[in-house]
């Protein structure tokens, strides 16, 4: 086996992914770049200002709705997943199949079937154009995804480590807190970091109960594409994908090679 | 006796309280599922079927149903989707399936080709479809290089990739998306049991193929089939994609059921609503497709 095979390919893995940034970076950072030009004719920064200015504004707070409204569905999600995949994990009952398919079908299920539907209830509850409704649809998505993650992780944990410790008389709190919750941490780690990307990459189920109220990240770089201001819109993307780099590397960190199998 | 039947009141009573704690640990969850995905769905339906009382439209009528399944552009519409997601569900499993075998036979573990894989998991579909559109658009930078090359001389001359004909930018996105999850699912099932079985093949001679077909793919046929489902679902029912780089006509159904939802016409809505129920049963059929025939196969390796 010649030697240079594993090599180009590993090469052609980082390329492949590295690709699509390429003209985001280059775009976010040109000033005026006409069409035959391989580089733009002059780099500026004045798409990286704009963010920041005044005119920016928009976008500053686009950017503090979508965090407040991530941070929001992935703590909901976690609250109430992590018990229900501790059921699921741990414990065989009846109806188990059914609470199974609850929890299965709104993974594939789009988001958009369930959000119309939805609209209307919301309209007359009040929740349509809130942020309490936005967090209710992406709860939606997340849930099953955190619910999912943690009956993973509860299907590999062995409930005595919490026997043994009331055993020594750990109260419930305490092994709550010092027994269970570091032994499934890895998982819920996960499991909230990925409820925040999921719910940060919504944009149609944010639109249809948002009604153009809610201005998340995603809803703000759609108009910018439709206004054609290339330089911006490639700047936000560019905001828009850090902070699911910094997932990776906080999961990697914490989870080594593998972690992120079956995240969608 | 008496001790007896006090163990059954007891082990009756541990009964009780656990049922109690299991339903205090699932309930809220499912409660939430129920409400919004069960509601959601409910109420879509009910709307589709013409039950709107705000309206005052109480009488079912699968009207909607039959203008969206009798217009001939549905079809249309139908073959596109399917087009998209099958497509680009197929090229990914046919990569992902090559380069994990490739990833595993030469050993590749470096921390940083593992780590470069896992960051198309995480990016949001909008920007590479942005990013998808800046690279191929009649003056991006593939353009701009093919210039550069002397190929062409101005953007006109480029092939159209976005907003085209064959759906080629919205199906490259979803090739570089989907491409990582499924190697990474092949590659876990690999990794824990591909090696020795290929040994074991080795020394009864089997060759390169024989080996693939009869050894590998069987061990990673379950965790593949589940990662196509999946991205099958989400390719079909996705809508930023498609509205991005998608043509005007013909929509795919995810764009033309948001369309029709949000038309100024308020009768538009229940078509739109009954085309995101309509996508909604198609991705649920596919599941219960795979289910069953996975079943089928079960009960033929049974009989052999």
């Amino acid at each position: 086996m010649t030697r240079w095979r594993p090599k180009a390919l590993a090469a052609g893995i980082i390329l492949s992914v590295a690709v699509p940034f390429l003209p985001l970076v280059l775009w976010s950072l040109s000033e005026r770049w006409f069409f035959p030009g391989l580089w733009p004719q002059q780099w500026g920064l004045r798409a990286w200002q704009h963010l920041l200015d005044a005119a920016g504004g928009q976008i500053a707070s686009g950017l503090a709705h979508s965090t407040a409204l991530a941070a929001a569905t992935a703590a909901v999600s976690l609250v109430v997943g992590v018990p229900a995949g501790r059921a699921l994990g741990l414990y065989a009952f009846r109806g188990k199949a059914l609470a199974v398919l609850l929890v299965v079908l709104p993974l594939i299920v789009p988001p958009l079937s369930v959000a119309m539907g939805l609209h209307l209830w919301f309209i007359r509850l009040g929740l349509a154009e809130t942020f309490a409704g936005v967090v209710l649809v992406h709860l939606t998505v997340c849930l099953p995804y955190t619910v999912f993650v943690m009956w993973g992780v509860f299907a590999n944990y062995d409930p005595d480590f919490e026997a043994q410790a009331r055993c020594l008389g750990a109260s419930a709190l305490a092994v709550a807190w010092r027994v269970t919750l570091p032994l499934v941490w890895p998982g819920i780690l996960v499991a909230g970091l990925f409820s925040f990307l999921l719910s940060w990459s919504q944009y149609l189920s944010t639109l249809i109960i948002g009604g153009g109220r809610v201005l998340t990240l995603p809803i703000l770089l759609f108009a910018l594409m439709g206004s054609g201001d290339r330089p911006v819109a490639a700047a936000v993307s560019l905001v828009f994908v850090a902070p699911a780099l910094l997932v990776l590397l906080v999961s990697a960190r914490h989870l080594g090679r593998g972690g992120l199998m079956g995240v969608r | 006796m008496v001790s007896g039947q006090i163990g059954g009141r007891d082990a009756r009573t541990r009964a009780a309280r656990w049922d109690l704690c299991l339903a205090g640990l699932l309930a809220p969850a499912l409660a939430v599922m129920l409400l919004l995905f069960g509601g959601g769905l409910t109420l879509g339906g009910l709307q589709a079927l013409g039950y709107l009382p705000g309206a005052g439209m109480t009488e079912l009528t699968a009207a909607h149903f039959t203008r969206v399944l009798q217009d001939p552009d549905f079809l249309t519409s139908l073959g596109l989707t399917l087009h998209i997601a099958l497509t680009s569900t197929v090229i990914a499993a046919v990569v992902s399936v090559a380069l994990a075998l490739a990833l595993t036979r030469w050993s590749i573990r470096s921390r940083l080709v593992h780590f470069v894989l896992q960051v198309p998991l995480t990016v949001p579909h909008l920007v590479v479809a942005v990013s998808m559109l800046f690279l191929l658009a009649p003056a991006g930078l593939a353009a701009r290089l093919a210039a550069a090359l002397g190929l062409i001389a101005s953007p006109g001359e480029f092939p159209l990739l976005v907003n085209d004909r064959g759906s080629i930018g919205i199906l490259l996105v979803y090739i570089w998306k989907e491409i990582p999850f499924i190697a990474l699912m092949v590659l876990s099932v690999l990794q824990n049991a591909g090696g020795e079985l290929i040994e074991v093949g080795r020394t009864l001679k089997a060759g390169p193929w024989q080996r693939f077909r009869f050894i590998l793919l069987p061990v990673i046929a379950p965790s593949l089939a589940a990662a196509c489902l999946i991205v099958f679902a989400f390719t079909f029912g996705a809508f930023e994609v498609p509205w991005l780089l998608g043509r005007t006509y013909p929509m795919s159904l995810p764009v033309r059921g948001y369309k029709s939802y949000a038309d100024v016409d308020l009768a538009a809505r229940p078509e739109g609503i009954a085309i995101g129920l309509i996508i909604a049963l198609v991705v649920m059929g596919a599941v219960a497709l795979a289910v069953w025939l996975n079943r089928l196969a079960g009960s033929r390796e049974a009989i052999r």
